[in-house]
């Protein structure tokens, strides 16, 4: 259960050590395009060290790996995987390369004795993996789909706008494939990072189409992207109310009752639990 | 002799006590002294040094309105070097860099003594370097008030800049090629100075208001340029959007909150710095959105607090100086936007000072130690770098004195053990704000009580600390070379809180 994920270049520590300042729910530190290709062992290098030496305070630690049709991509595997992170963020997902990539999982974490289940978060950033968006959310180690808007816009060669029509089809795959299996609909970061009331508009209409999540490439987005996909005050008290009812002896043994005039049953309790357990999660409650 | 906070306290200066050890004094004020002259301008800079008499050893005081844009203490500098007279004090109430050509004057022993709240740029490296013969004394804003009133502080002369006057001396700093704004720093100095000048680059008739009372002044000099209006406005205009500093400024506002602050008649100090003014402008917000009215602002009057006062937030804004040309133009034609004197905003010794009025104040901070000191006069090598100003007597006055300050600068731990200069002492301090959660001064229960069931992340200052050095390794003190003293920092009853070295 996520609301944003910020990425961080891996090879600046200056924002390294601020990964857990800005209360975004989980950090994706960047191997791949944020870093220079002569850079990139010195990036792993500095990651591993940082992550050796700073226990970061409640975040998800993910990583952005080159894309294992590189050499790259097998190397920040192999040095990377460990107990400290939790999710590798896979670029240029479809089947085969989610397959590759979780047997290589397999095997690291059997030789590292891990206790750790490393999860994926694939990203979708071609017309192939947007076709096949479904399948790979059903992969077991999937946790989510990413849709990486700007890569897919070059795949689809059109250009990306503030109104975003381009990608409504992706987006709208991402999100049916991700909700199938339970798994978080993440959506594209929003590029303009001082454009806040565009951020706002963004990520409303992505949250309204049914992404749970929003990726950003700066600090700053972080708080506008948690408010938005977090349950708002009145869902929340709403959600209290139907707990309540539900609850209350008169209608517990009933399938479905009535609120307020408006009848609650089962699809209507399970989102007011969901509600309330992210509540808990975000301590809006 | 040591004073209670442990810091070495030089021969003839009395200890720091306590930050309440001022009730115990009694309020002595020498005789303001008005002018009897009838015809007072004069040609030149140099005519003026012939009428006053200005000789070897004399006091000559200044104001800083007009920041790093002034041009008045520096042609008064260009006088004492080409008289060539030795021994000078001088009494600015702040120095900037644009006040360069001092350092070749201490250098070469024209000046000798400095009284200041504030000192910046290539005079505070030279006195660090430990230059000026004699010392350096530094006040608060409101502790220089109450040492000229008291005599403690005589200054011969006070050259007083003002953008606009008329030939008997009353002027203002609202208009003019130099206006800027509020005149409250040297007040005092008016008063109380044995000859006083206002030397200006606008000369007008019927002033209004007459923020410089003319009765006061002995002569007037008309000057090409009294500053570069460039340098006068200040340096940070607009809220950080630095994320940490951001954040930092999101928690102080939720703190103000959970603190029960923001409510009805709030009274608020924040600075002109990029935290300080995200503080302000998240603060806006929220009332806004509470629909709550306050009662004043004070201190450096920014556009934001401009903006506050015209969404009616508050009822007035206390100004001693306006930090940007809207806090000008607002006090030109707002009468809820009030004029203050150093005295009335800061002195100990008045009846009422604006300070103690205050909720909440909002500042900065160099270091911050484990015993919630707060150095903001010297680096952590001990150079220095700026000074009080109204700090502690800010600190000391408001209800609540919030400290931000990012955990680490430029890998460099930012809470310590001990901090190189003791500035204000923690019994002033109430909470630390960093990136990575706040600190609340163990003396505050009552605030630490209502914060029990806040969300906020409220930390041991001792964890802070902890977890800056972890990140930064243990940072080795600059070694003094000579340990030779080169001036005090006199808290705003003039005793000495600390002692400033060569380095």
């Amino acid at each position: 259960m996520r609301r944003s994920l910020l990425f961080i270049p891996a090879n600046q520590p200056g924002m390294l050590q601020n990964a857990d300042v800005f209360e975004a729910d989980a950090v994706i530190f960047d191997l791949e395009d944020a870093v220079f290709a002569s850079e990139k062992d010195a990036a792993l290098e500095l990651l591993n060290a940082f992550l050796d030496a700073i226990p970061l305070n409640k975040v998800e630690v993910m990583v952005r790996i080159n894309g294992l049709d590189t050499d790259q991509g097998l190397i920040d595997l192999k040095h990377i995987v460990s107990e400290k992170i939790d999710t590798i963020m896979l670029p240029k997902a479809n089947l085969d390369v989610l397959n590759s990539c979780s047997d290589i999982l397999d095997e690291l974490e059997l030789n590292y004795q891990m206790l750790k289940r490393i999860s994926i978060v694939p990203i979708i950033e071609d017309a192939d993996a947007c076709f096949h968006a479904y399948e790979i959310a059903k992969h077991p180690r999937v946790s989510g789909l990413l849709l990486g808007a700007e890569d897919l816009a070059k795949d689809l060669e059109v250009e990306r706008t503030d109104a975003s029509f381009e990608i409504f089809f992706a987006r709208s795959q991402v999100i049916y494939a991700a909700k199938a299996h339970q798994k978080d609909a993440i959506d594209t970061p929003y590029v303009s990072t001082k454009n806040e009331e565009g951020l706002i508009l963004d990520a409303k209409y992505a949250k309204s189409l049914g992404m749970n999540a929003k990726a950003c490439i700066h600090p700053n987005q972080i708080d506008i992207i948690n408010e938005i996909f977090s349950p708002s005050k009145a869902d929340i008290e709403q959600a209290l109310r139907i707990i309540k009812a539900m609850d209350d002896p008169n209608n517990k043994e009933k399938g479905a009752f009535s609120l307020d005039g408006k009848m609650i049953d089962k699809p209507i309790i399970e989102r007011a639990l969901k509600t309330i357990e992210k509540a808990k999660k975000y301590q809006l409650i | 002799m040591k004073n209670s906070l442990g810091r070495f306290v030089p021969h003839g200066f009395i200890p720091y006590e306590s930050d309440e050890a001022y009730l115990k004094l009694k309020r002595h004020t020498i005789s303001k002294t008005l002018s009897k002259n009838k015809d007072k301008l004069v040609s030149s800079m140099s005519q003026l040094f012939d009428i006053l008499n200005i000789k070897d050893g004399m006091c000559l005081s200044f104001h800083h309105h007009l920041r790093n844009g002034d041009g008045v203490l520096n042609m008064v500098l260009d006088e004492i070097k080409q008289r060539n007279l030795k021994n000078m004090v001088l009494a600015p109430s702040a120095i900037f860099p644009v006040h360069a050509p001092m350092v070749e004057l201490i250098k070469s022993g024209h000046i000798t003594k400095i009284y200041t709240n504030y000192v910046n740029g290539p005079v505070a490296e030279a006195i660090s370097q430990g230059f000026l013969k004699d010392l350096l004394l530094m006040d608060t804003h409101g502790g220089r008030p109450r040492a000229i009133e008291s005599g403690e502080l005589k200054i011969d002369v006070a050259f007083i800049a003002v953008p606009t006057s008329d030939k008997d001396g009353h002027g203002h700093g609202i208009s003019g090629p130099s206006a800027c704004g509020v005149l409250g720093y040297p007040i005092p100095d008016l008063y109380y100075a044995s000859k006083k000048v206002v030397i200006t680059d606008h000369l007008a008739s019927d002033i209004n208001p007459k923020d410089i009372d003319g009765n006061y002044v002995d002569y007037v000099l008309k000057v090409d340029s009294i500053g570069d209006p460039k340098g006068i406005q200040s340096g940070t205009t607009k809220p950080t959007t630095d994320p940490i500093q951001l954040k930092i400024a999101r928690q102080t506002v939720k703190l103000m909150d959970a603190l029960g602050y923001i409510k009805e008649g709030l009274s608020f100090q924040t600075g002109a710095g990029g935290t300080s003014l995200a503080v302000a402008q998240g603060l806006k917000k929220i009332m806004e959105e509470k629909k709550i009215k306050g009662s004043f602002a004070s201190g450096g009057i920014t556009y934001l607090l401009v903006e506050m006062l015209e969404a009616k937030l508050f009822e007035k804004l206390y100004d001693v100086q306006c930090f940007d040309l809207n806090a000008v133009e607002s006090y030109k034609k707002n009468n809820h936007h009030l004029f203050m004197s150093a005295s009335t905003y800061g002195n100990p010794l008045e009846e009422h000072p604006i300070v103690n009025d205050l909720d909440v104040v909002i500042l900065g901070a160099t270091e911050v130690d484990l015993h919630f000191n707060v150095n903001v006069t010297t680096s952590s090598s001990g150079m220095l770098m700026g000074g009080s100003g109204g700090h502690a007597d800010t600190a000391y006055g408001a209800k609540c004195t919030i400290i931000t300050t990012n955990l680490m600068k430029s890998r460099l731990p930012i809470i310590k053990k001990e901090v190189k200069t003791i500035t204000t002492p923690g019994s002033s301090i109430d909470c630390i704000v960093t990136e990575r959660g706040i600190a609340i001064n163990p003396k505050r229960t009552d605030l630490i009580e209502k914060l029990k069931d806040s969300k906020l992340h409220i930390v041991p200052i001792e964890s802070l600390y902890a977890y800056a050095i972890k990140m930064t390794g243990n940072p080795e003190e600059t070694k003094m070379t000579h340990k030779k003293v080169i001036g005090v920092c006199r808290y705003r009853d003039g005793s000495v809180i600390d002692t400033l070295y060569q380095v």
